[in-house]
C-alpha cells in the first residue's frame, strides 16, 4: 500500500439534519437544475436545424468527434461549457474546449462548432480558443483542434467595435483589427515550446481560418470534405477574376498531394479521428512527473453533502473545514498554524495521491492572516506542492485598527508570495470572492493553471449591498454640499435597483459565461475536478521559485 | 511393487490420469514428450519428463528412455502403443512389467477376425461377417466396412447399397492403412437401432477375472463415443449377468490379464447382444467404471502388472449409483464436428456440481492439429442415473470455457434432451433426436450478458489507463456522447452505450435492441466481475482473447467479438494488397492471375517522375486480383493487385 499523510481525518461539524443544511442543499440543487438545463441547451450548439443539416452530410456533431477521439471510459475536463451565457451569442459559444485523453496522452482538445454560426470566429470562440492555448502551454499538454470555422464573423468585425456584452464583466472592451491574431503566435509558439500541435480539418478552414492548420505541426484533412484557402471561389472571383473550385482551390487530396499542407488523408471524419489518435500515440509523451504518490482513498467524510454547505445567499459563515474534508483523499488535513491567523485555513492534503497545499478563507483576511498564508505558500514553493485555493472572502478587512497594523502591507506580502509562487495554483471559488482578497487567494489574473466556481458563488469588487451602500452615501454628500434636499426615496428606489444589478452580475453564472474561470462545478465534482487538474499540470516539472520579489516587511 | 519408477507411453489426459494413480500408489512416473507438447501439462505432472524426437509411436526410443530411467514398468494408455503386441513383448524382454494383458492376447484381439473366431469358441454371439466382399449380399444391407485391425472409428464406413462398397472399401483400406499400417478390412452387418454395450474386464496374473459391469456408449458421432454411461439403462439383471458372462467366457478363452473391454452391439428392439472386439487396454470412457464400482482402474492395472493378486471375487464387487461421463472436443457441432484450433484461452471447471475432470489440458493450452482434439473427459456419479446427467450437464455449463470452438453446448443440450432422459440412447441417437449445436440466447439473454462485458471492458480500461485512473470512468462535467461499445455475437451485433452516474452506478441507454436500465458494479478485476444490471445480479467469469470476449452468464458462456472503433479504410485493408506508392504508369506488369509469388519478387514496374520503381512481394502467396494493365496511368493510392497468403507450407 501507497503512503499515505499521517494527519488524522478532519471531523465534521455539519449537521445534514439541520433545517440551514437543508435549505442550502434545496438552493444548491435548484442551481444545479438550471445549469443542467443550460447544457442540455449548450449540447445543442446551433440547434436541431443544423444538426440535421449536418448528419444529411454524414458529418459528426463536435462532441460525437471529441468522443470518438477519446480513449473509451477515460474523462473528459470540459473548460467553460456554459461560455456566453447571458450573452447574444449561442450557449457554449460556438467551440468546445476540453481536457481528454487520448492514446494515454492528455492533450487539450479545441473544437469549433459547425452548428453556430458555420464555426465562425465568435468573440467567445476567440477567448476559448486564447484559453486554450494557455492551457497547452502553462501545463505543456499536446494541442488538438478540430477545425470547422468559416473564418471571422464578417457580420460583427469592423475595424473597432465597442462590446456592452456582458461577456466583458460590465466593463466597456475596446477592440481593434490591429490587435487581432495572437492565436496564430500562440500555436507557432506552442511548437517552439516542444509542445506538438495536431489539427484535424473537419470542413472549411478559411481565410483566418487557414491559418489553424498552417501552424499546425501534424495535419489531418478529409477527402471530399476538408477545404483549406485563404480566400474562396467567390473571394477569389473578386480579387483576381479567376474561376475556381472548392476542390481545387483547398481539398484534402489538394492539399494531401499537390501542396503538402495536409500530412494525412483521412477518408472520413472517423477515420481522421483515428489518424489524430495514432499521431498522438507517436508523440513520445513523457509526464515529467511525479506520479500520484500518496494513498488516494475516498474522502471518509460524504461529498455529497458539499450540496448543503454554502448558503444561497451567503450571509452564513461556512465552515472551510467541511469544504476540505469532503474533497481530500481520507478526509486527511494537517493544518498549519491553526491557533494563528484563524481565518485563513492552511494546510496539508492530498487528492488522487498528489500531495497538495490548501489555502481556504474562514472569512475575512485579517494581517495575521495574510502573514500566516504567505509562509505557507512559501513553504509549498520550498517543497515543489501544487497549491489549491478554497476562495469564501469578502476581502481584506478595513478599518483604523487594521490599517494601522499593516493590513495593506500584509496583505501585499501574501499577494506578493502568491504572485511569485511557481508551483501550480487551482483556484476553486465556492462561495464569495470580492476584492482584492481575489487576488490574494490567486485569482484568474494571478496566472492561476484552473479557476473553477461553484454554482453558489459571487465575485465582483465588493458586495452588491456594499456598492449600492457606497454609492448612496456619495450620493448623499453631494447633495448635502449643494444644500439639496435628499430624495430618500428615490434613494432608495437607486440602492435597490443597484443592488439587484450588482448581485446578478456577480453570480457564478455570468461570470462563467465570461469565461473569467473555467467553468462551473457541481461541488461534489470538485475532488474529481482537482485530481484530474493535479495530474494535467503534472505534464510539466513542479518546482517551487527559489526567489521573491522584496517583501514588504 | 517390485518396480518404483513407471514409464508412461502416452501424451493428453490419459498420461495425467496415470500419472495421479501411480503417485498415489508411491510410484515415480516419467514422461515422454514430443516437441508439440512441449508445454503440455503432463510434462509438468511427471517426476521425469524426456523429449522424443520423433513420435509416440517410437517403441524402440520409448524403450531406451524406460531403460535410461530406471523405469521398472511401462503403461502404455491408449491409443499410440497400447495395442502394439510387438512392443509389449519387447518391453517384457527388456525385463520390464507391461501394463496390460500378454503379447500374446493383444495379438488375438487385435486382428478383429481372429477375435471373432475364439469369440465363437467361446460362445459369445458374433454379427455375420465376412473378409470377401463378393460375399456381401450374405452380410446385407446396410453394413459395415471396418478394419481388421482397427479401433476409434478410423477405417469404418457404413454402405447402404452395393453401389458404394466398391468406394467404401478403398476408403477403409486407405485410412487403415496410414492409421494402423495394416490395410485388411472385413465386412459386418449393420444395426441402424443398435446400442453400445461394453463390458469392463479386469484379471489379474493367477487367473482371477472378475468384470466390472457395463458402459454404454452409444452415443457418437463419426463413430467416436462422446457420452458414456455405466450402468446402461437399458440393461435389466438378466442381461447384464449375460453380457457379463458372455466377456468372462471369452476372457478365459484367452488367458486374459490386466484391464480389458469386452464390446458388444446390442439390439436395442430384441436385446440380442453381438460381440465386436475386445480392447485389450485401459478404455477412453473407464471412469465411469470407477465411478460405479470404487475401484481404481489404473491401480490394479498397476498391481497386476507386479503380479499381485486381484484379492477379491465377482461376488465382491458392488455397483453404486449412476455414472455419465462426457468427451469435451475442441470440435465444431455445427460443422459436422470437424476439430477446432486455437487457443484454450478460458478453461476454468466450476466449483459446483463436484465431478470428475479428466483433463490434459489448461488454460492457454494451444490445441492444434497434431493431436486428438478432446480436451478433457467430464464424469459426473450420482445416486441415479437422472441426477448423474443433470449434474453433468450444469458442471459443462458452469465452466467457463472459450477461445476454441467446443461441442460443450452440444453436449448439454445432448444430456438434457428428453430422450437421454428416457434412456433413449441408440447408436443414431444424434441424426434421430438433433440436440442444438450451441447455445441460442434470447435477445434479452444475450443484451445482458453483452452489458456485463461491456462493464467489464470499462474496468479494464480504466485498471490500465496510463493516466487519470484514478478519475471516475468516463466522467464528464458537461454533456457527451454515451460510451459505446459494439459487439458481435453469433452474427448478431449488439451496440452497448452507456454513462457512468455520479454514485458509481453506471445507467444504459436504451438501443434498437434493448431498453434502458441502471447498473451497479460490485466487484469488477481481471477474470470475473460482479455485477447487477437492473436488480439482476450477474457474477461473470469473463477473459478476453485478442478481440474475443468470452463470458459465462447463468446460462454459459458466450464469446463476443469486440467490433472495432475504427473500421481501417479499405485500401489499408486488403489483406496483401500493392497499392501504388505514388503517381505513375504501369510499365510492366509481371503476373498473372492466380501466378504463385515468392517473397521479393518483382510484381510490378511503375514509372513515375521517370524513374522505373519495381513494386516486390512483401511475402509469398497467390495472385487473386489484378487491377490494372499495363501502360496505365495510376494514381497514388491505388490498388494495384492483391496477392493472398497461401496455405501454410
Amino acid at each position: 500500500m501507497q503512503p499515505s499523510l499521517l494527519a488524522p481525518p478532519l471531523r465534521s461539524t455539519l449537521d445534514p439534519r439541520a433545517p440551514e443544511f437543508r435549505e442550502n442543499r434545496d438552493a444548491m440543487l435548484e442551481k444545479l437544475e438550471e445549469i443542467d438545463a443550460l447544457l442540455d441547451e449548450a449540447e445543442l450548439g446551433g440547434g436541431a436545424y443544423h444538426h440535421e443539416r449536418l448528419a444529411k452530410r454524414g458529418k459528426l456533431p463536435v462532441r460525437e468527434r471529441i468522443a470518438l477521439a477519446l480513449d473509451p471510459d477515460s474523462p473528459f475536463l470540459e473548460i467553460s461549457p456554459l461560455a456566453a451565457y447571458n450573452s447574444s451569442y449561442t450557449i457554449g459559444g460556438g467551440a468546445v474546449l476540453g481536457i481528454g485523453v487520448i492514446a494515454g496522452v492528455e492533450c487539450v482538445i479545441f473544437a469549433n462548432d459547425p452548428t453556430v454560426l458555420g464555426g465562425a470566429l465568435t468573440p467567445h470562440v476567440g477567448k476559448k480558443w486564447m484559453r486554450a492555448l494557455e492551457i497547452a502551454r502553462d501545463n505543456r499538454l499536446p494541442y488538438v483542434s478540430f477545425v470547422e470555422s468559416a473564418g471571422a464573423d464578417l457580420r460583427r468585425s469592423g475595424g473597432s467595435k465597442k462590446q456592452t456584452d456582458s461577456s466583458t464583466a460590465g466593463g466597456t472592451k475596446i477592440e481593434h483589427f490591429a490587435e487581432t491574431g495572437r492565436f496564430f503566435y500562440e500555436m507557432i509558439e506552442l511548437s517552439k515550446l516542444e509542445i506538438p500541435t495536431v489539427c484535424v480539418v473537419f470542413g472549411s478552414s478559411t481565410a483566418g481560418g487557414a491559418y489553424q492548420p498552417g501552424m499546425s505541426d501534424y495535419n489531418v484533412v478529409i477527402k471530399q470534405q476538408s477545404k483549406i484557402f485563404l480566400a474562396g471561389p467567390p473571394l477569389v472571383k473578386m480579387a483576381t477574376g479567376e474561376e475556381s473550385d472548392d476542390e481545387t482551390l483547398g481539398g484534402a487530396k489538394m492539399h494531401a498531394e499537390i501542396s503538402g499542407l495536409g500530412e494525412y488523408l483521412a477518408e472520413d471524419e472517423p477515420d481522421a479521428l483515428r489518424l489524430c489518435r495514432e499521431i498522438v500515440s507517436h508523440l513520445n509523451w513523457r509526464k515529467p512527473g511525479p506520479a500520484p504518490s500518496l494513498r488516494a482513498d475516498p474522502p471518509v467524510l460524504d461529498p455529497e453533502e458539499l450540496l448543503g454547505i454554502m448558503d444561497a445567499d451567503l450571509r452564513r459563515p461556512v465552515e472551510i473545514r467541511d469544504v476540505i474534508g469532503r474533497i481530500v483523499d481520507g478526509s486527511r488535513f494537517e493544518e498549519f498554524k491553526p491557533r494563528y491567523g484563524a481565518t485563513l485555513v492552511c494546510g496539508f492534503a492530498s487528492i488522487h495521491g498528489y500531495p497538495v497545499g490548501i489555502l481556504g478563507n474562514n472569512g475575512v483576511i485579517y494581517p495575521d492572516s495574510a502573514e500566516k498564508a504567505a509562509h505557507f505558500v512559501q513553504l509549498c514553493n520550498q517543497i515543489d506542492v501544487p497549491l489549491v485555493f478554497l476562495q469564501n472572502l469578502t476581502g481584506f478587512i478595513v478599518g483604523r485598527d487594521y490599517e494601522q497594523a499593516g493590513m495593506i502591507k500584509k496583505g501585499s506580502q501574501l499577494i506578493n508570495a502568491v504572485t511569485n509562487s511557481e508551483v501550480p495554483h487551482l483556484t476553486v471559488i465556492v462561495g464569495a470572492s470580492y476584492g482584492a482578497g481575489t487576488y490574494a487567494m490567486s485569482g484568474r489574473a494571478f496566472n492561476n493553471r484552473f479557476t473553477f466556481i461553484w454554482p453558489s458563488a459571487r465575485i465582483a469588487v465588493m458586495g452588491g449591498k456594499q456598492i449600492a451602500g457606497v454609492m448612496s452615501i456619495v450620493r448623499r454628500g453631494q447633495a448635502a454640499r449643494k444644500g439639496e434636499p435628499f430624495d430618500e426615496e428615490a434613494d432608495a428606489q437607486i440602492r435597490a435597483a443597484v443592488e439587484a444589478a450588482q448581485e446578478r452580475g456577480s453570480i457564478a453564472l455570468e461570470a462563467s459565461g465570461a469565461i473569467s474561470d473555467d467553468g462551473i462545478l457541481d461541488p461534489r465534482d470538485t475532488r474529481t475536478a482537482l485530481g484530474i487538474c493535479l495530474s494535467v499540470v503534472r505534464n510539466k516539472p513542479i518546482e517551487g521559485t527559489a526567489g521573491y520579489g522584496v517583501f514588504r516587511l | 511393487m517390485s518396480f518404483t519408477t513407471l514409464l508412461v507411453a502416452n501424451r493428453g489426459e490419459i498420461a495425467c490420469r496415470v500419472i495421479r494413480s501411480a503417485h498415489d500408489m508411491g510410484i515415480r512416473c516419467v514422461a515422454v514428450y514430443v516437441a508439440a507438447d512441449a508445454d503440455a501439462p503432463f510434462v509438468q505432472q511427471a517426476d521425469e519428463a524426456v523429449r522424443l524426437d520423433t513420435t509416440y509411436l517410437d517403441g524402440d526410443a520409448i524403450l531406451k528412455t524406460a531403460l535410461a530411467t530406471g523405469a521398472g514398468a511401462v503403461h502404455p494408455g491408449y491409443g499410440y502403443l497400447s495395442e502394439n503386441a510387438a512392443f509389449a513383448a519387447d518391453v517384457i524382454a527388456a525385463g520390464l512389467a507391461w501394463v496390460g494383458p500378454s503379447p500374446d492376447a493383444i495379438e488375438q484381439m487385435g486382428d478383429k477376425i481372429t477375435a471373432k473366431a475364439l469369440a465363437e469358441k467361446a460362445q459369445v454371439p458374433s454379427l455375420p461377417s465376412t473378409e470377401d466382399p463378393a460375399a456381401a449380399a450374405e452380410i446385407g444391407y446396410p453394413l459395415l466396412v471396418k478394419a481388421a485391425a482397427g479401433g476409434g472409428g478410423k477405417g469404418m464406413r457404413i454402405v447402404e447399397s452395393t453401389s458404394d462398397l466398391e468406394e467404401a472399401l478403398a476408403a477403409a483400406r486407405r485410412e487403415a492403412k496410414s492409421g494402423f499400417g495394416d490395410d485388411r478390412v472385413f465386412l459386418e452387418r449393420y444395426l441402424s437401432r443398435a446400442r453400445h454395450i461394453e463390458i469392463q474386464i479386469l484379471g489379474d496374473t493367477h487367473g482371477n477375472l472378475v468384470h466390472l459391469g457395463e458402459r454404454e456408449c452409444s452415443i457418437q458421432r463419426r463413430h467416436q463415443k462422446i457420452i458414456e454411461e455405466s450402468p446402461s439403462p437399458r440393461l435389466d439383471d438378466g442381461l447384464r449377468e449375460a453380457m457379463g458372462d458372455a466377456a468372462l467366457r471369452l476372457a478365459r478363452e484367452i488367458g486374459y490379464r490386466s484391464a480389458g473391454t469386452v464390446e458388444f452391439l446390442l439390439d436395442d428392439e430384441t436385446g440380442e447382444f453381438f460381440f465386436l472386439e475386445v480392447n485389450t487396454r485401459l478404455q477412453v470412457e473407464h471412469p465411469v467404471s470407477e465411478l460405479v464400482t470404487g475401484i481404481d482402474l489404473v491401480r490394479e492395472q498397476l498391481r497386476v502388472a507386479d503380479d499381485e493378486p486381484l484379492g477379491y471375487e465377482q461376488g465382491d464387487i458392488r455397483f453404486d449409483g449412476a455414472a455419465v461421463e462426457a468427451r469435451l472436443y475442441a470440435e465444431d457441432p455445427a460443422n459436422e464436428f470437424l476439430p477446432a484450433t486455437g487457443t484454450l484461452a478460458a478453461f476454468a471447471p466450476a466449483p459446483s456440481p463436484e465431478v470428475r475432470w479428466d483433463t490434459g489440458v489448461a488454460e492457454g493450452s494451444v490445441i492444434g492439429t497434431d493431436f486428438d482434439p478432446m480436451l478433457a473427459k467430464v464424469i459426473a456419479h450420482a445416486p441415479t442415473r437422472r441426477e448423474a446427467a443433470g449434474r453433468l450437464a450444469l458442471a459443462l455449463a458452469r465452466t467457463h470455457l472459450g477461445g476454441v470452438v467446443t461441442n460443450r453446448d452440444f453436449l448439454v443440450a445432448t444430456l438434457r434432451t428428453p430422450e437421454f432422459i428416457a434412456g433413449d440412447t441408440t447408436t443414431d441417437f444424434i441424426d434421430r433426436v438433433q440436440p442444438t449445436c450451441a447455445l441460442d440466447p434470447t435477445n434479452e439473454q444475450r443484451t445482458l450478458l453483452a452489458r456485463v462485458a461491456a462493464l467489464w471492458v470499462q474496468g479494464a480500461n480504466r485498471r490500465n489507463a496510463h493516466v487519470l485512473g484514478l478519475a471516475p470512468s468516463g466522467w464528464r462535467n458537461a454533456r457527451m456522447p454515451a460510451q459505446k461499445l459494439v459487439l458481435e455475437h453469433a452474427g448478431q451485433s449488439v451496440t452497448v452505450l452507456y454513462r457512468s452516474l455520479r454514485d458509481d452506478r453506471f445507467r444504459f441507454e436504451p438501443t434498437d435492441e434493448a431498453e434502458a436500465a441502471l447498473a451497479r458494479i460490485h466487484a469488477c478485476c481481471e477474470s470475473r466481475i460482479d455485477a447487477e444490471i437492473d436488480g439482476h445480479r450477474v457474477s461473470a467469469r469473463v477473459t478476453r482473447t485478442g478481440d474475443r470476449l468470452i463470458v459465462q452468464g447463468p446460462n454459459g458462456d458466450l464469446t463476443f467479438t469486440e467490433q472495432p472503433r475504427f473500421a481501417l479504410p479499405s485500401a489499408a485493408q486488403t489483406a496483401g494488397g500493392f497499392v501504388a506508392q505514388m503517381p505513375g504508369k504501369v510499365l510492366d506488369l509481371r503476373v498473372e492471375l492466380g501466378d504463385r509469388v515468392n517473397v521479393g519478387d518483382t510484381v510490378i514496374v511503375l514509372e513515375a517522375m521517370k524513374m522505373e520503381h519495381p513494386i516486390r512481394a512483401g511475402e509469398s502467396g497467390i495472385v487473386t486480383d489484378i487491377r490494372v494493365s499495363e501502360g496505365e496511368q495510376v494514381e497514388a493510392g491505388a490498388l494495384l493487385l492483391v496477392v493472398e497468403p497461401a496455405e501454410d507450407e
